[in-house]
């Protein structure tokens, strides 16, 4: 069971919202990186988000770049999952194969700061703030394999090869 | 059931019969990275122990985004790519060598390929008749060591496209249109298909520039089929032989089918933060720009700088308006300069900077600070992307950003004599 406070973001968060282009300069100094975490939706994210904590987007989160920065720095952040209502393509495998699981529910009635439970198992979230109840769908089965693995360099290691 | 391009090409890699929803392992053709994904790439092929690339010769690292090295940090990346490359044996574009997924359509692929690279646009192949989709650093790192990748192999929307190209609009327009029409997740996990009678209209260069941006309405594809265009193309590129007639079967099951009429669209303006967010060029009149930038993977082509000679021969660019230019390729430029348009451009004040992206992604070579506006031919507009989260990004085709050169402000190239 996951546990924390939701950060609620809205529509189209891009990959330069989470971790801009310009901080590129840092990327092999992931420590240093990790303090522009969301920096350009809420410049006071990473000194707020405490471990255990939620992103909570809207449509469309993750779109734009190929940078698996974006979805690294989240997780360094101690954010232990994201719920969104869609993700794009990239952002979606890239967070997988780190490890860090992106859950696709209806997150309108979720509001900023509200305490949520997630249990991965059983698909479901719990707004502990409002009340309500929610389901997420379920990842395809080489996906889930990885998340399970803790990722995709570990799932490689492991299998040597990718099992459908 | 007739297959469409995605699925006939997954069905060839795979050794499946593809069909949309299926997940497949296929075999890849061409993997890359580039300078701001590559040193995070090759630490995941090291998490992995893996050693050895599964194909030296199929592997490929491109100094892009940050070439020359603008600071220390970035050049010690450099550095480790380089070191890298000399130990796997990989293929490597050096500083000046050009934006990768321009390289990738000059001499790397080919109809029929499936590409993967650790960067949004490598869908630009698309134009091709490659299945060329981006990739973050983790699956890249583990196609360099095993060759191959998983796919959900996607639903295809038809693009079926008629008329022709009025004067003043170009591919950037049509694709800026589709984008705004069916929104920045409007194609997202599928693949945009591009048919109809009209695409014998589109030269390579407008096919690049389109499948370039089928990202920014989240497609994992963009697919040409491989046709006349193409086959020019490759002979042009002295690649003749890697021409292969390509196309969907003709009862392919399309998910929904969206019609362009070429002849219809106007020059268009995509307004900060989003790329969706179009407008009619002559409707932002009156919008002041600091700063234009001409190139790009998506318009930085020899079509793309002959047209800005075209409109700003003769002339100069507005005092108020910094101008930069930044050919995709080496050969663009070794062109571009035979040509005359070189010349041009510098007499209208264009500052001319080395192959590569440039001041695309808010690295160097022309970064914003706050409440200043450019006007862009790149593909991405978001917020801080140019430098300043208080910036403002316009994207525009290679036309409407010489108009607005010599006025200073947002301009419809009809509108200048
Ligand atoms: S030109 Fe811009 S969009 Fe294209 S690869 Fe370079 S940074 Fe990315």
């Amino acid at each position: 069971m996951l546990k924390g406070k939701a950060f609620k973001f809205g529509d189209g968060i891009s990959t330069d919202h989470i971790i801009p282009g310009r901080y590129a300069y840092l990327r092999s100094n992931l420590p240093e990186l990790a303090k522009h975490v969301m920096e350009d939706a809420d410049p006071d994210f990473s000194g707020k988000v405490n471990k255990g904590d939620f992103i909570v987007g809207g449509s469309n989160f993750g779109l734009g770049s190929s940078r698996e920065h974006a979805p690294l720095v989240i997780k360094m952040a101690g954010v232990s999952a994201i719920l969104a209502k869609s993700v794009a393509r990239i952002f979606f495998r890239n967070a997988i194969n780190l490890g860090l699981p992106v859950l696709i529910c209806d997150t309108d009635g979720i509001a900023d700061g509200d305490e949520l439970e997630v249990d991965l198992a059983k698909g479901t979230v719990y707004d502990k703030t409002s009340g309500q109840k929610l389901t997420f769908g379920k990842l395809p089965k080489v996906m889930l394999d990885i998340l399970n693995k803790g990722g995709l360099v570990p799932y490689i290691q492991k299998y040597g090869d990718f099992i459908l | 059931m007739g297959k469409t391009l995605a699925e006939k090409i997954l069905s060839l890699k795979s050794g499946c019969d593809a069909r949309a929803g299926d997940i497949v392992i296929a075999q890849v053709d061409l993997v890359f990275a580039q300078d701001t994904t590559g040193p995070l790439t090759i630490r995941q092929f090291q998490a992995g122990n893996f050693e050895r690339l599964a194909n030296p010769e199929k592997t490929a690292l491109f100094f892009d985004h940050a070439a020359p090295s603008p600071n220390r940090e970035l050049a010690s990346d450099h550095q480790f790519m380089r070191q890298f490359a000399r130990e796997t044996g990989c293929l490597i574009s050096d500083v000046g060598g050009g934006i990768c997924h321009q390289l990738v359509a000059e001499s790397m692929t080919k109809p029929g390929d499936v590409v993967v690279g650790a960067d949004s646009h490598t869908v630009t192949a698309g134009a091709l008749g490659a299945f060329a989709t981006g990739m973050g650093s983790s699956d890249v790192a583990v196609v360099f060591a095993l060759g191959k990748t998983w796919f959900r192999v996607p639903e295809s929307i038809k693009i079926s496209v008629t008329g022709e190209f009025r004067r003043g609009v170009m591919a950037k327009d049509l694709v800026l249109n589709l984008i705004g029409s069916i929104g920045a997740d409007g194609a997202t996990y599928k693949a945009l298909e591009f048919g109809g009678e009209g695409l014998d209209r589109l030269t390579m260069s407008d096919r690049l520039t389109i499948a370039n941006m089928a990202v920014e309405a989240g497609a994992k594809v963009g697919l040409f089929p491989a046709d006349r265009v193409t086959r020019n193309y490759l002979n042009h590129q002295k690649r003749g032989e890697d021409y292969q007639p390509f196309s969907a079967d003709k009862d392919a099951c399309y998910e929904s089918q969206i019609n362009i009429n070429l002849t219809a669209l106007e020059p268009t303006v995509a307004k900060p933060h989003q790329v969706a967010n179009i407008a009619p060029a002559r409707e932002l009149k009156g919008t002041k720009i600091d700063q234009v930038f001409i190139g790009t993977c998506t318009n930085g082509r020899l079509e793309d700088i002959a047209t800005a000679a075209a409109i700003l021969k003769g002339k100069k660019h507005h005092p108020r308006t910094r101008f930069i230019i930044a050919p995709a390729s080496p050969q663009i430029l070794l062109d571009a300069i035979s040509a005359g348009y070189i010349r041009t451009l510098v007499e209208a004040g264009a500052v001319i900077m080395p192959p590569g992206c440039a001041a695309c992604l808010g690295l160097h070579q022309g970064v914003l600070a706050s409440g200043e506006a450019c006007l862009s031919t790149a593909n991405r507009n978001f917020k801080g992307r140019m430098g300043s989260p208080e910036a403002f990004i316009y994207l525009g085709s290679p036309a409407t950003a010489a108009a607005t050169v010599i006025t200073g402000e947002i301009t419809d190239p009809r509108d200048v004599k």
